[in-house]
């Protein structure tokens, strides 16, 4: 066998060169496109990318809606929507802020979650052109859009249904136990659960495995107890609120409920992103189910009769025993929010885009038609018609009552606190932890 | 290139250098960022700011660690207890001819076709208590509301069944190819010494397997000391912190809670314990003398 050396060069400096090309290529996300395209400047057109929550109901109306932008705009831009599941799409935002790879529109929840990348100069302040649209800020409810400004400026825009937390039940189940509708109070909740597991039912669907539908209970126990003031002052940097005989009482109920089986035995393995607890309400199996108003949706996504039926019934949480809070408060999120890169290339497209159709009469009845209320002005009478009217009817005035509406602590915490907090909170409701040990861990972080 | 290499036409140290490039850039290069990163302040939004020791010190009172690093001590060694036990005595089965092990054998390696993800979710939905297969057999095994990834002290087990299904192909692949490979000589002298089925596995297969099994053993042991994917789609590390074993936790402190530093400090140390572990298997089973198994032969 004899070699020369230019060829045997030219072999190791293929090889090599296809190799680092290859590697290159693995690594690389299926996100490339959406940055690697956008090439062009404001004003002469590129492409830009809109990233948000895989969502069966929404995401038709994200994508419809960013057409009928890319055809009206007169900027050339041209928007793409891409969707990701929940929990994944938090770590890819993280990673991806700031980098090549980065969204020019990214859903987000505001408050702390939406802070910190303010905080990295990452967002870009939309207060001028929310200014120059006054048609548009007029139309947006002060409280929601609240939630996306930071230190006074507007950093994100509602861009979907408010999402107070509420109860669901399914009336075929429910009369079969004899219980009649969702509980008012403490005591009802109690009897119902009773009710339901002697007829065999599991009385609350819990997806316990992933440990923000089990922080939704501690939302509103500490809420009814404490009042919405506890949480402020948590969510206000003191820690030694965690501390709080509200916090203590709203952990012991909870680990009564574990305790009179009202989540049954297995709801650790339940999921809600695999419609592990969807399929549990819709199918009859449990009675109810506490979740935010997005439930609606989901089960249309999945189980589309059972939420066009009257067999979902929904109410408020109910009120406990001298509790200080108000029985009319809310929890859950207020709105998802609309936010656009700092250094996205598209960056006045983009702010058109969200000015031009997040209060359109199409985009507003996209949203009323599949079960969301979005944080618009003067829907009254629009919530009144149409397949989810009397859910909408509902959840617009929740709202519009509602003397606090306390965003999800997960999004209105630091990220690390937040995960430590889930953490604790699936060890109490394994009842590994107790609720003293739990106020101290969380005081402690 | 070496005057030797050209004397003898034999490949010179060039030949290395895609390799050597390969590793330089995607395997020693990140180890030299972890270590760096260990040493500052990071959320993985903005600039890494350098704060000393601040992240080793942490180690300290992180209540966290010590529990995760007996998981994975637990996981690594259930791992390859379970696996050999299956891979290895399949991997002599499948060896031998016939039509019908060999079509077994394909449908035996379908896990190894299917990526990490995959096996994940699907799991996830066996293991569903109320509508997966877990409501079926749950109660045939003693667990009869199916609640197998949601107890903390099932969870664990279910992690190692499934990882282990996953990986005991590829192991059953390595134990086949090294069978074939014994000279027949060996099992006809034993035959003919009157030595029974057993005695020849013993006596023949097993010695004949050594390099293998170790090669095998650090696959799995340091495969399963870095190993997480299937955990955080299955369970997440829950539930609590049950399956929370060190790679996860890392993972959890880097992409969860966004402290990059400190994550930084876990991968650091797992990779001088995986280092460490295979040196050590390495060391103890002579394998770096690179005997011949087939000495006079």
């Amino acid at each position: 066998m004899r070699k020369r050396l230019s060829p045997r060069w030219a072999a190791v400096a293929g090889v090599t060169a296809l190799s680092l090309t290859l590697a290159a290529c693995g690594s690389s996300g299926p996100s490339d496109q959406a940055s690697g395209a956008s090439t062009g400047g404001s004003g002469s057109g590129g492409k830009g990318q809109i990233w948000v929550i895989t969502d069966a109901s929404l995401n038709p109306l994200q994508k419809k809606s960013a057409e009928t932008f890319n055809k009206a705009t007169k900027s050339g831009v041209s928007l793409t929507v891409s969707d990701f599941a929940n929990d994944p799409y938090k770590q890819k935002l993280q990673t991806a802020i700031g980098s090549d790879n980065q969204p020019d529109i990214f859903y987000n929840w505001g408050g702390g979650n939406l802070k910190q990348y303010v905080d990295a100069g990452q967002v870009a302040d939309l207060t001028a052109a929310l200014d120059a649209a006054p048609d548009f800020k007029d139309k947006l409810i002060p409280s929601v859009l609240g939630v996306g400004t930071i230190d006074g400026k507007v950093y994100g825009l509602p861009m979907q249904g408010v999402q107070p937390v509420m109860l669901f039940g399914n009336s075929d189940t429910l009369a079969a136990a004899g219980v009649d509708g969702t509980p008012a109070t403490w005591d009802d909740l109690l009897s119902d659960v009773k009710k339901l597991k002697a007829a065999k039912k599991t009385p609350f669907a819990l997806a316990g495995s992933q440990g923000w539908t089990e922080l939704m209970w501690l939302e509103y126990l500490l809420d009814r107890e404490g009042g919405a003031e506890v949480f402020q002052k948590i969510v206000g940097g003191d820690k030694t609120a965690w501390n709080d005989p509200a916090v203590i009482e709203a952990l012991t109920k909870i680990q009564e409920l574990v305790d009179a089986g009202a989540f049954g035995t297995n709801y650790s393995s339940v999921g809600y992103d695999d419609q592990g607890t969807l399929a549990l309400l819709a199918g009859g199996k449990a009675g109810f189910e506490l979740m935010g108003s997005w439930e609606v949706s989901a089960l249309a996504g999945s189980f589309p009769d059972f939420a066009k039926s009257d067999k979902l019934v929904y109410g408020t949480f109910p009120t406990v025993p001298d509790g200080k809070g108000d029985p009319k408060a809310i929890v859950g999120n207020p709105s998802n929010f609309y936010s656009v890169t700092e250094k996205s290339k598209v960056k006045d497209g983009a702010t058109e885009y969200l000015t031009s159709t997040l209060a359109s009469d199409d985009y507003v009845q996209g949203l009323l038609d599949i079960g969301q209320v979005p944080a618009i002005k003067g829907l009254e009478d629009k919530v009144k018609v149409g397949d989810y009217a009397d859910f909408n009817a509902f959840t617009y005035g929740l709202v519009a009552d509602a003397p606090s509406f306390t965003q999800s602590w997960d999004q209105a915490l630091d990220a690390a606190t937040s995960q430590t907090l889930l953490t604790n909170l699936q060890k109490v409701f394994l009842k590994q932890m107790t609720p003293q040990d739990f106020a101290a861990a969380m005081a402690a972080a | 290139m070496s005057l030797n290499a050209r004397a003898t036409g034999r490949p010179g140290v060039v030949w290395a250098v895609p390799a050597l490039l390969f590793f330089g850039i995607f395997a020693l290069l990140p180890m030299v960022i972890v270590v760096a990163l260990s040493f500052t302040d990071w959320s993985g939004i903005g600039s890494p700011t350098f704060n000393g020791l601040d992240n080793w010190a942490h180690l300290a009172d992180d209540s966290q660690l010590l529990p995760s690093f007996r998981l994975t001590l637990l996981l690594s060694v259930a791992s390859w207890v379970v696996q050999t036990a299956v891979a290895l005595p399949l991997g002599v089965w499948a060896a031998a001819a016939g039509r019908s092990r060999a079509t077994l054998s394909a449908i035996f390696f379908v896990p190894l076709l299917m990526s990490s993800a995959a096996i994940a979710i699907l799991w996830g939905l066996l293991l569903d208590p109320n509508f997966g297969l877990a409501s079926v057999l749950g109660p045939l095994v003693g667990v009869p509301d199916g609640n197998f990834i949601g107890n903390p002290d099932l969870a664990i087990w279910v992690c190692i069944a499934v990882i282990s299904w996953q990986f005991v192909p590829f192991h059953v692949l390595l134990y086949q190819g090294a069978t074939r490979r014994i000279p027949d000589s060996l099992y006809e002298a034993a035959r003919l010494d009157g030595a029974t089925k057993v005695q020849r596995f013993r006596n023949i297969t097993v010695p004949q397997l050594r390099n293998t099994i170790i090669t095998s053993s650090v696959l799995m042991l340091v495969g399963s000391l870095t190993y997480f994917e299937i955990i955080l789609i299955l369970t997440g590390g829950g539930p609590g912190t049950a399956t929370t074993v060190l790679p996860l936790h890392m993972y959890l402190e880097g992409f969860s809670s966004f402290d990059m530093g400190y994550a930084s400090v876990i991968a650091t140390l797992l990779l001088v314990l995986g280092t460490g572990l295979s040196v050590f298997v390495t060391r103890v089973t002579g394998y770096n003398r690179m005997d011949s198994q087939l000495e006079g032969l």
